[in-house]
């Protein structure tokens, strides 16, 4: 098994005082403050958006009956734009993650490697 | 031989072959538990959608379509939608900080034992009950679809029980994920092929299908013939309790996706945390086209085959065969067939793998043998032990239930995922002050909280009048105490409270004093466990 090779190129840190140093950085809060920003205000809304989906047809239900087009109505409508904003939201996720790689990588590179202390 | 026969045979020797493979590949932990961290993105994405996408998914929801409607069609969102939870919360951290399974994460600053060992019960807990589920779904299914060639239930229980054995002992997570991963190609094909010929069959005209969702004609259960819109809402959840219960079953998947302990560990067969986002990506894309999909094939079946004509053969999870018989014949309908065995082979499969390992690593190696793997390899060998006797009980079981109503076993795995597993991931990695008293809190309210709530809810409470086939009999014959089917809308706080107030009743300075250590892995990959070379 070749698991221990990687473990040679990339020291990780090993004292608790060496990821308490990493985690009150100024690299890794802004990495958690970058995060944060995306992450916090995605999952209300998307929450928010898709429970409004069983309490309208549970307490509005004449209004999502509506008929938009032919017979199709807005209840339809609305259960089918939840697939959409859920891969939208994926989609800018993952956008919003390059930044979040980037700035990992920063981290583990002024960190990770012993030599370059 | 019928023609669903050979497609059957098939379908489980190219498997055979793959796991004959894979059993080549699977020497080593790494390798066994985890395909040795080496599974692409795209592979693990279409993996994870195999896993997830149970015969409860394409008969299930089909046949609820068919015969209620949108409301059915609704059930659908929730199952696509809760991927961003796994997406945005738990699937980068879980593969940053964890190595093989869930509790990896959980125990890591706080003892290993009493989380480990909490963590492992929900996990055998979940995957049993699912299991379970599935089996008897599994040969109750087989024995209909396979009537032609006389395969009896008990025959079918014990055939997929035995298949999904070999897969996981001799093929580990590697034959399992390519078994996944063949099962949702298939199950996609099939979807798509359906619903190109539902729409052929109304000329290619969106507004004739819609149409004729808005006519739906069957006779309701005292005989007499109504025609319905299928289209409008409330034909399943009706008040008082229809949209609560909505809610509670939203609550369930949104929270409890993410807290699947055979979906989780999905993560760490691929080889850094970046590759597990792109991987839950692709499964959003199959799984969300999937239950769009739904529409055709659960509004196809009520209007080109009925619900007075699906009752008549075999019942709402038949729906799907049934369509695609009306559609192409028996070719297509043995086709259809088989992929609903695919579906339910790689499921079970998956559940099997995940609650071995569970049992392997947490149990055995670090509640039992406090983290000391005794003798080189023994971890694996316990794993191969573990998979086959639990999949030797679930036959079992299985066999024994053959005429309950089980489906219910369902509601409950999510519903302890949600409630146990999920508020317990998100405060260790996030909650500063959160300790072992929490974690075994969390662990145990939640999974208490929801057994109790089922237990007095309708689908085990319930008064039936005495035509009531065996199968559907209520197997408390008392009125529910409980008036939800779904028990998320309480189980869930209940969760985090026991979690929360576990919490408060305890310090534990050597838990905080390694949050930052956690954190920084957790969100960086920092000293992730890595791929392993060949």
């Amino acid at each position: 098994m070749a698991e221990p090779m990687a473990e040679a190129v990339q020291r990780v840190p090993t004292g608790q005082t060496d990821w308490d140093r990493i985690a009150n950085s100024r690299k890794f809060q802004d990495l958690m403050a970058t995060k944060k920003m995306f992450i916090v205000p995605a999952f209300i809304f998307f929450v928010v958006y898709y429970f409004a989906l069983p309490v309208l047809v549970g307490y509005a239900p004449n209004f999502m009956a509506m008929k938009v087009w032919g017979n199709v109505n807005i209840a339809y409508l609305f259960a089918l734009s939840q697939f959409f904003v859920a891969w939208i939201i994926a989609g800018l996720y993952v956008r919003a993650a390059n930044d979040f790689d980037r700035l990992s990588q920063d981290i583990i590179e002024s960190n990770g490697t012993g030599e370059r202390r | 031989m019928s023609i669903s026969l050979v497609m059957f045979l098939i379908f489980i020797a190219i498997t055979l072959g793959i796991t004959y493979w894979a059993s080549k590949r699977s020497a080593g932990a790494s390798a066994y538990f985890a395909a040795s961290r080496q599974i692409k993105g795209w592979q693990n994405g279409i993996a994870v959608a195999g896993d997830y996408m149970s015969a409860a998914s394409f008969l299930g929801i089909a046949g609820l379509i068919a015969f209620n409607g949108y409301d059915g069609f609704m059930y659908s969102v929730g199952w696509l939608v809760a991927y961003l939870t796994v997406l945005l919360v738990v699937a980068e951290p879980l593969r940053n900080a964890g190595k093989y399974t869930m509790a990896d994460v959980l125990a890591y600053r706080l003892h290993p034992r009493p989380v480990r060992a909490m963590a492992s019960l929900s996990t055998l807990t979940v995957s049993t009950f699912y299991m379970i589920a599935q089996m008897v779904g599994a040969g109750t299914l087989v024995a209909l679809l396979l009537k032609d060639s006389g395969i009896k239930y008990w025959q079918a229980v014990i055939g997929v029980g035995i298949l999904m054995i070999v897969y996981v002992v001799f093929g580990g997570m590697l034959a399992t994920t390519w078994v996944q991963i063949i099962k949702a190609i298939l199950l996609m094909a099939g979807t798509i092929l359906l619903s190109i010929l539902v729409l052929a069959h109304f000329g290619f005209s969106f507004g004739d299908f819609f149409n004729a969702i808005g006519q739906v004609t069957y006779h309701d259960a005292k005989g007499a013939q109504i025609t319905k819109d299928f289209l409008t809402p409330g034909l399943m959840y009706k008040p008082p309790y229809g949209a609560l219960d909505l809610i509670s079953l939203g609550i369930a998947l949104i929270f409890g996706t993410a807290g699947l302990p055979h979906i989780l560990v999905r993560f760490y067969t691929v080889p850094d945390a970046k590759t597990a986002r792109h991987s839950v990506v692709w499964a959003m894309v199959l799984i969300g086209t999937f239950y769009i999909m739904t529409t055709f094939l659960g509004f196809g079946a009520a209007t080109i085959v009925g619900p007075d004509f699906i009752k008549g053969h075999g019942g709402t999870n038949m729906s799907a065969p049934l369509l695609a018989q009306a559609l192409a014949g028996n070719i297509f309908f043995a086709f259809i067939s088989a992929i609903a065995f695919a579906t339910i082979l790689a499921v079970v499969a998956g559940l099997t793998i995940s609650a071995s390992t569970s049992f392997a690593h947490d149990f055995w190696t670090n509640v039992i043998h406090r983290g000391v793997e005794r003798k080189a390899g023994e971890e694996v060998r316990v794993a191969r032990v573990a998979a086959f006797v639990v999949g030797f009980i679930a036959i079992l079981i299985a066999l024994k239930l053959q005429t309950a109503n089980v489906a219910f076993l369902v509601a409950l795995t999510f519903a302890v995922a949600a409630s146990a597993n999920l508020p317990v991931i998100v405060f260790s990695i996030f909650w500063k002050r959160f300790n072992t008293y929490g974690a075994v809190g969390g662990l145990a309210v939640g999974l208490v909280s929801s057994l109790a709530l089922i237990v007095i809810s309708p689908n085990i409470m319930g008064i039936d009048a005495p035509t009531v086939a065996a199968s559907a009999r209520h197997l408390i014959q008392a009125k529910a105490i409980f008036p939800l089917s779904n028990p998320a809308i309480l189980s869930v706080p209940l969760g985090f409270l026991g979690a929360i107030i576990g919490t408060f009743l305890s310090r534990e300075p050597s838990a905080e004093a390694k949050f930052n250590e956690l954190l920084v892995r957790s969100n960086t990959g920092l000293g992730a466990e890595k791929a392993v070379a060949h």
